[in-house]
């Protein structure tokens, strides 16, 4: 090595004043510009935000299908659309919301914040996070690609045997929906594995346990949860497609088989999803709260362990979906406590979210107005699913519009109303300017009228009897005049969202400049500018609170002693977050999102034929060795 | 103005185990297919106890190949503990040498995964016990199968210029996962060809 470059390759951050130090780090760090650039990027920021508004795109997408079924609904004997479409509307309405919406957007801002939240500077991981960025996309644009195609998964978002069996439903329809699960669970695992490493072992130095920010704990328990459930819907999913393609006999009964095994294993996943899907918005609330009352939030201890307590329990309520299925009695009667159970622990957040406001100066800005919506939404979602838990009640208002206005209330109130603040709120972050506080207020009035206008009536519409998954009902069932009612709702809902695209979209031209720390907020993603250098901060904070912004004050202690021209990163001790090594974080590459293209053109091709993951296999393996092969010498020290 | 108060300039690039992130990595990943394994048990086990003409249709399972299986997989714990110690202690001669013999033991592996599945005496397409003896197989050989290909990768590495330093860690790295690939193993191989003889 010259001496020149040993000397280029040996500057530490220390070396170096403020301003160089930032531009050099920014070099080191960013990203190539140009079409292979833009696909070779590992910076956990630019990939967060391609999930967040590939997300979004998909929200749109199910919320027209949405709007489709409404309109039908609106009033009796109505034809526009027919009995097989409105089959394949709620299917991918309920698919896309599930699976290409409700998930990968809780993951979104867990790419994009939780490095920034523990004070590091990238992901760790980052090429499997470009690479589980690319299935995801793939794998929305093939059953969308389908659907225009005509390819339409009809049997429901959870697909249930003996229907999704060939027998009864021909065609390609439910194995891209499989194989579109297959694609959004490895980039849903691939992230949950990214952020548990994140958070366990790349925390800021000084950040213990004890002083991981509330959103960050929930992220890591939403990514545990993940581990633990997804495996079960990829089984099952593959199960399915085999069931299909090569005739294995899983939940065929005269073969030995049993349908409900498939129930079994698609509820041991879909029941932590309600979580996977809520956990996020939990977090949300958490830093919201904290900001907007100007205090820690109350309880923190309390606020962890409920946390693991529902990562845990989650796994014990599956069977509460299943209580028309014939069950033994004792085996209901346990999962009617354990569901019971799981709203302990969610109260218990919810009483330290309120202590937090009580005890704090409320500053009424929309993010928070927003929060205080999801109390009440989700609220009254929680007591519906606690009659739900009830084994009579279940029975009775079974497959009605009840149970669809329940989890409307949670799965909305729980997600949707605390992400519409999570975007008000990380938006200056993001784009360096805020949103305009004025429409936010207007987009809060529309969206809290629309969903209860929506959703309200439905919880009535049930107790009347009206089924769900129907295309359209006689007038004299009575059931017009809440449908119409309800549709009504949907379209001031529908309304509420698109007032929030132009606020975005104006707000990033011309929103007023935010600075590094417009809330006053106390998290570390607050103390570097808006938006971020590529390295997230020119030196690696330390910290000595739990709340670093508000307690250290002016006293700004870092770590030194990084090189400034490798991408090197601080790993730390799990417990307490004592530094131990600089590793090297991976350099953009294209080889993730050719592995990804490689890996959806196996996938896709195994609808058709399974050699395609015989020849596909291969393929695959190649452009692995080619990402992990080292390409410098310098790479191995 | 910032204060430096820790200085990481002395502190290591790389180290082993748990505390680099790789092996976290591995870690996750092995919980995760852990997970589908005790799922796939678990379905196994709930079409035996729920359909009555299961011990019908559990035919069991010849002994040869799998027995010969389980051995050569239980023993190559042992190479595989001295890879990992030797990749720790950085020896790069044990290194390659082991590296070798573990890319045999896995090739020998493989053949005889392929000699258990032409000799099954069920088709998946048969019932749900064939089905379920050809998941959980297959299951476990894609994991046999990546983890010596992993291996295969590696050697190659490890006699390339590129045998040095952190590469060392990754070599322990694939040790850990091979263990899991071992254990994963057990209760497959216990309830797949011994419960149906009980």
């Amino acid at each position: 090595m010259s001496p020149a470059i040993e000397e280029r390759h040996e500057t530490r951050d220390t070396d170096l004043g403020d301003e160089e130090l930032r531009a050099r780090l920014s070099r080191t760090w960013g990203s190539a510009r140009g079409l292979i650039g833009i696909l070779s990027t590992v910076d956990h920021k630019i990939i967060g935000i391609r999930y967040a508004v590939t997300a979004f795109v998909f929200l749109l997408a199910g919320g027209i299908m949405a709007i489709i079924m409404r309109l039908q609904l609106a009033r009796p004997d109505s034809h526009l659309v027919d009995a097989e479409l409105y089959n394949q509307l709620f299917t991918m309405h309920g698919t896309t919301m599930m699976f290409l919406f409700g998930v990968p957007v809780g993951e979104a801002f867990a790419v994009y914040l939780v490095p920034l939240m523990v004070g590091t500077r990238n992901i760790a991981f980052p090429r499997l996070n470009a690479f589980s960025y690319y299935v995801y996309l793939f794998g929305g644009l093939m059953l969308w690609g389908g659907f225009a195609l005509s390819i339409r998964p009809d049997v429901g978002w959870f697909s249930y045997v003996p229907l999704a069996n060939l027998n009864f439903t021909p065609g390609k329809g439910p194995d891209y929906w499989a194989q579109m699960i297959t694609f959004t669970e490895v980039a849903a695992l691939a992230v949950s594995v990214e952020i548990v490493v994140t958070v366990l072992k790349q925390r800021a130095p000084g950040m213990t346990l004890d002083r991981i920010p509330l959103f960050v704990w929930t992220m890591l328990v939403h990514s545990f949860i993940i581990i633990f459930a997804m495996p079960a819907i990829m089984l099952a999913s593959s199960m399915l497609i085999m069931e299909r393609l090569v005739g294995t006999q899983f939940f065929n009964p005269d073969a030995g088989g049993d349908p409900l095994l498939w129930q079994h294993l698609f509820w041991f996943f879909g029941h932590p999803e309600v979580y996977i899907i809520f956990l996020p918005g939990t977090a949300f609330v958490s830093a919201i709260v904290a900001t907007f009352s100007r205090r820690p939030v109350f309880g923190y201890l309390p606020m962890v362990l409920s946390l693991i307590a529902i990562g845990f329990l989650s796994f014990g309520l599956w069977v509460h979906h299943m209580f028309v299925t014939g069950l033994p009695e004792i085996g209901a009667a346990f999962f009617t406590a354990s569901s019971m159970a799981i709203a302990i622990p969610n109260g218990v957040q919810i009483f330290c979210w309120i202590a937090t406001l009580w005890d704090g100066k409320p500053v009424l800005k929309t993010p928070l107005i927003f929060v205080l919506g999801f109390f009440f939404i989700f609220v009254a979602g929680g007591l519906s699913g606690v009659m739900l838990a009830s084994v009579p009640i279940d029975t009775q208002v079974h497959d009605t519009y009840f149970v669809v206005a329940h989890f409307h209330y949670v799965l909305i109130g729980g997600t949707v109303f605390p992400l519409v603040a999570a975007v008000y709120y990380w938006f200056p972050k993001v784009t360096g300017r805020l949103m305009d506080e004025r429409l936010g207020k207007w987009q809060f009035v529309l969206a809290f009228c629309g969903f209860n206008i929506t959703f309200f009536p439905m919880h009535l519409l049930g107790l009347h009897g009206m089924p769900r998954r129907v295309y359209t009902y006689p007038a004299e069932m009575g059931w017009g005049g809440l449908n119409l009612l309800a549709s009504a709702g949907a379209l001031l809902f529908f309304a509420s969202f698109l007032l929030m695209l132009y606020n975005m979209i104006a707000s990033a031209r011309s929103g007023a400049l935010a600075g590094d720390n417009p809330w006053g907020a106390d998290t570390l993603e607050w103390a570097t500018s808006s938006p971020p250098q590529p390295q997230n901060f020119d030196r690696i904070p330390c910290v000595t609170s739990g709340s670093p912004l508000w307690d250290q004050g002016d006293d700004n202690v870092v770590v030194g002693g990084l090189k400034v021209d490798e991408r090197e990163l601080v790993v730390t001790s799990i417990r307490e977050a004592r530094p131990d090594i600089r590793e090297e974080s991976p350099a953009p590459s294209i080889w993730p999102f050719l592995a990804a293209f490689a890996t959806a053109v196996a996938f896709i091709g195994s609808i058709y034929t399974p050699w395609a993951i015989t020849w596909g296999s291969p393929v695959v393996a190649i452009v692995l060795v080619a990402w992990f092969w080292p390409k410098t010498i310098e790479e191995n020290v | 103005m910032a204060r430096s108060v820790i200085d990481v300039s002395g502190l290591p690039t790389y180290a082993f185990g748990s505390r680099v992130t790789p092996w976290w990595g591995t870690f996750s990943f092995c919980l995760l297919e852990g997970t589908g394994f005790a799922l796939g048990i678990g379905g196994y086990l709930y079409l035996a106890v729920t359909n009555k003409d299961w011990a019908k249709d559990a035919v069991p399972l010849s002994l040869l190949w799998s027995a010969l299986f389980t051995l050569v997989l239980v023993v190559s714990a042992l190479p595989n503990f001295l890879i990992k110690r030797a990749a720790t202690r950085e020896s790069l001669r044990s290194v390659r040498l082991l590296l070798l013999i573990m890319s045999a033991v896995g090739l020998v592996l493989i053949g005889l995964r392929i000699m258990e599945f032409s000799a099954l005496p069920v088709r998946w397409s048969d019932n749900a016990y064939g089905s379920f003896v050809w998941l959980l197989l297959g299951l476990h050989g894609v994991h046999v199968l990546t983890d010596v290909a992993d291996t295969l990768v590696l050697t190659v590495l490890m006699f390339t210029r590129h045998g040095t330093g952190k590469r060392f860690s990754d070599a322990e790295d694939n040790a850990f996962y091979w263990y899991f690939v071992v254990l994963s193993w057990l209760p497959l191989y216990a309830v797949l060809y011994w419960l149906p003889r009980f």
